[in-house]
């Protein structure tokens, strides 16, 4: 049997993806340029007895999930910039109070109102210093319709298997133009279902660690379950603390979900990388840019080769390192001033210049631009 | 027939010395002995029951029968 | 016979935090006397909150307990009820929280009329962090924000609720122990949006700036102004003049979302 294939926009290829992976809640705000999401899902949810909501506000979206995955829901929301903002102290919540969800947000100019429907990647460090706190943060970054599908997938799996929030960040061009797109069979990609109780209601406890760095999250009425959750530093129990010890393991224990694990969230592509003097490091859009400028300059007797990030948080600090070990030098192109580029600046430590490509006009990042600095990589 | 007389219950671990008990007893039953409340009169008592809805505390039990 | 609240707290949680005197461990006890009375199931209601006093509440019932952040109770609420429209779902939370952080959230709960009942705390001021105003602080009173008295009009948040399109409004006082629960349990029963507004007392952030000698006079104020909407009927308006209506003031039976949303999934499965 062939499979099931269409010509799907980035944001429709998003709401499909949520519903691959079981999304049966979703709560909307109108945004440009994600709008999209949320009116496939209004379409789809209800067609198999999920629900869709537009709330009143972005803020009121990003509750309106977290109380849905507190009731069993498996839950997404999608914005953009302004709305992320808006949406940052409840994804706080959702971190602290260990809830899975998913938010999907499409890149564009900023700050503000910015440039709405201008493609931008200046986001990716909202995705993990938006909201106040040290907390775990995951987000990754498409650069294709069928990657954003498959990765909004990933992303509802990794959420319930370290039951925090993660974020997918396409940028306006990944989530607005159209690709062909193959869609995989119903079993075909694993699904992790949420780690549910194992012990009866009156022992249940909601942040229970003798189950490990993940403890599993009973559903408001289902089975019997009822407990506490709050957005203050909390005990096993689930009820407020203030005492030292206590928050202090549990805050590192939150962070570790995702630091002891890095290798199992981090994805990355290495394009030619192996004997590669010039690395250029891309994710989004720009990357497609950056594999075209990485072919013409081997045609040129350039050994270019790039590095393509997935993964955008947890960062990939080890890969980055050893590259930076053994190449000449980075090139960074991205749409903002140079937010991947500190990182991976932070990961060079001096061994290897970074040359960046900084574009925030709303315009996309050509091959001539990249293919240019990688000449310059001396 | 003697009047079935209540037991007045006061959890003094509870109580935060209000007064809101004291003052609003129809029949002044209670009083404050020193922060926290105290019967003083059961024998006025009327089972209105409303020291033990007015408590903010849940300081106040009046068992009947 | 004395009423048992302890079967609805949690082991070991009290006494409370609230002060001597706040009312809102009074609204508690309504609240736990309606639920007891309906025969709720504690695994089978979810009490959410929003931040302040009152939203400390749900951390003592042995429910399914919410404490959300600050003024988004009625949005994280819409998303449990939703998500479980079986389930009983009863917000609590203050005048500060609930009308404004998050005002927007609970006139949009009342236009959907989403069945879920909403307590609001009404005790005129932001208690917990020391005494600032609030949409409900009266004109011209002080607050730790407002030394030269109040210059805001406030909300009457009754008439918002009722704006706004909520199918149940209904006003008691803290001081009027015996009619909170039952005004709550008709709340709870009500299909759709219900709030139940309890004007409260805080007598260390509120009464003390604004020449309240006790708690027994904030009480006392509270029996004062209160008016029985039956009796407000016979009333002439000069003798409501500073008079606070009480009772059940709204009532209207109208279709509620997660049955509106039910009629939604049977459109779009028999379209599909």
């Amino acid at each position: 049997m062939s499979k099931k294939v269409a010509f799907l926009q980035g944001n429709e290829a998003a709401a499909q993806g949520a519903l691959y992976a079981g999304c049966n809640f979703f709560g909307g705000y109108p945004i440009t340029p994600s709008t999209e999401v949320a009116e496939v899902m209004s379409i789809e949810l209800p067609k198999v007895g999920g629900k869709f909501i537009q709330m009143e506000d972005e803020i009121g979206a990003m509750a309106a999930i977290l109380g849905a995955a507190l009731a069993g829901s498996k839950v997404m929301t999608s914005t953009s910039g302004p709305g992320l903002s808006l949406k940052q102290e409840l994804i706080g919540y959702g971190c602290i109070a260990e809830i899975p969800c998913v938010i999907y947000n499409v890149m564009r100019g900023g700050p503000s109102t910015g440039m709405p429907t201008g493609p931008s990647q200046s986001d990716v460090m909202c995705a993990k210093w938006g909201t106040h706190g040290d907390h775990p943060a995951i987000c990754l970054t498409p650069a294709s319709v069928q990657e954003t599908y498959e990765e909004v997938i990933r992303a509802f799996n990794l959420s319930e298997k370290y039951r925090t929030p993660v974020m997918v960040m396409p940028d306006e061009i990944v989530a607005h133009m159209r690709e062909r797109i193959v869609f995989p069979e119903p079993g075909e990609i694993e699904v992790t279902p949420r780690k549910a109780p194992t012990v009866p209601p009156e022992q249940y406890k909601p942040y229970d660690t003798s189950f490990g760095d993940v403890p599993p999250l009973a559903a408001f009425g289902s089975g019997g379950y009822k407990f506490h959750v709050t957005g203050l530093n909390k005990m096993q129990d689930g009820f407020p603390t203030t005492k030292a010890e206590i928050v202090q393991a549990e805050e590192e224990r939150q962070v570790r979900k995702v630091d002891a694990n890095v290798d199992d969230i981090v994805q990355f592509e290495e394009y030619l990388l192996a004997d590669a003097e010039v690395a250029v490091v891309a994710y989004g859009s720009t990357s497609r840019s950056a594999r075209y400028a990485v072919n013409a300059a081997r045609e040129q007797g350039i050994k270019a080769g790039m590095f393509r990030i997935k993964t955008f948080w947890p960062f990939p600090d080890k890969q980055i390192k050893a590259l930076a070990a053994r190449v000449k030098g980075f090139v960074v192109p991205e749409m903002n001033l140079g937010m991947c580029a500190l990182e991976i600046e932070r990961n060079a430590q001096g061994k290897a210049p970074i040359l960046g490509i900084f574009r925030v006009d709303g315009e996309p990042i050509n091959p001539d631009q990249i293919l240019e600095k990688i000449k310059e990589v001396k | 027939m003697e009047k079935k007389l209540p037991k007045i219950e006061i959890i003094e671990k509870y109580c935060k010395g209000c007064h809101i008990c004291v003052e609003f007893c129809p029949t002044k039953v209670l009083e404050m002995q020193g922060f926290v409340a105290g019967v003083k009169n059961l024998e006025a008592c009327i089972k209105c029951m409303q020291c033990e809805l007015r408590c903010p505390d849940f300081a106040i039990k009046v068992i009947t029968d | 016979m004395a009423f048992d609240y302890d079967k609805w707290i949690r082991p070991g949680k009290l006494p409370h935090i609230w002060c001597p005197g706040c009312g809102h461990g009074i609204v508690m006890k309504g609240l736990i006397r309606a639920i007891d009375t309906l025969k709720l199931e504690k695994e089978n209601t979810a009490i959410v909150s929003g931040i302040g006093c009152a939203s400390r509440l749900p951390g003592y019932m042995d429910c399914c307990t919410l404490h959300t952040a600050h003024g988004r109770a009625a949005a994280f609420a819409t998303g449990v009820k939703m998500a479980k429209p079986e389930m009983n779902v009863i917000l609590v939370g203050g005048d500060g929280d609930g009308t404004a952080i998050g005002g927007n959230h609970f006139i949009h709960a009342c236009r959907r009329n989403i069945d879920m009942t909403y307590i609001i705390m009404n005790n005129y001021i932001y208690g917990m962090t020391g005494g600032q105003f609030s949409p409900a602080t009266p004109t011209g009173h002080k607050a730790s924000t407002t030394p030269y008295g109040n210059p805001d009009p406030n909300f009457d948040i009754a008439k918002l609720a009722i704006g706004a399109g909520a199918t149940f409004v209904a006003r008691g006082t803290a001081f009027h122990a015996n009619q909170i629960d039952k005004l709550i349990a008709e709340a709870i029963q009500h299909k759709g949006f219900s709030v139940v507004e309890i004007l409260d007392d805080c007598p260390t952030t509120y009464g003390r700036r604004n020449k309240y000698k006790s708690v027994i006079e904030m009480m006392n104020r509270l029996k004062e102004v209160a008016v029985p909407v039956k009796a407000a009927e016979k009333m002439t308006a000069e003798q409501l003049q500073g008079k606070v209506l009480t009772g059940v003031l709204y009532k209207e039976e109208k279709p509620h979302y997660t049955e509106e949303y039910a009629k939604v999934i049977e459109r779009a499965q028999a379209a599909k």
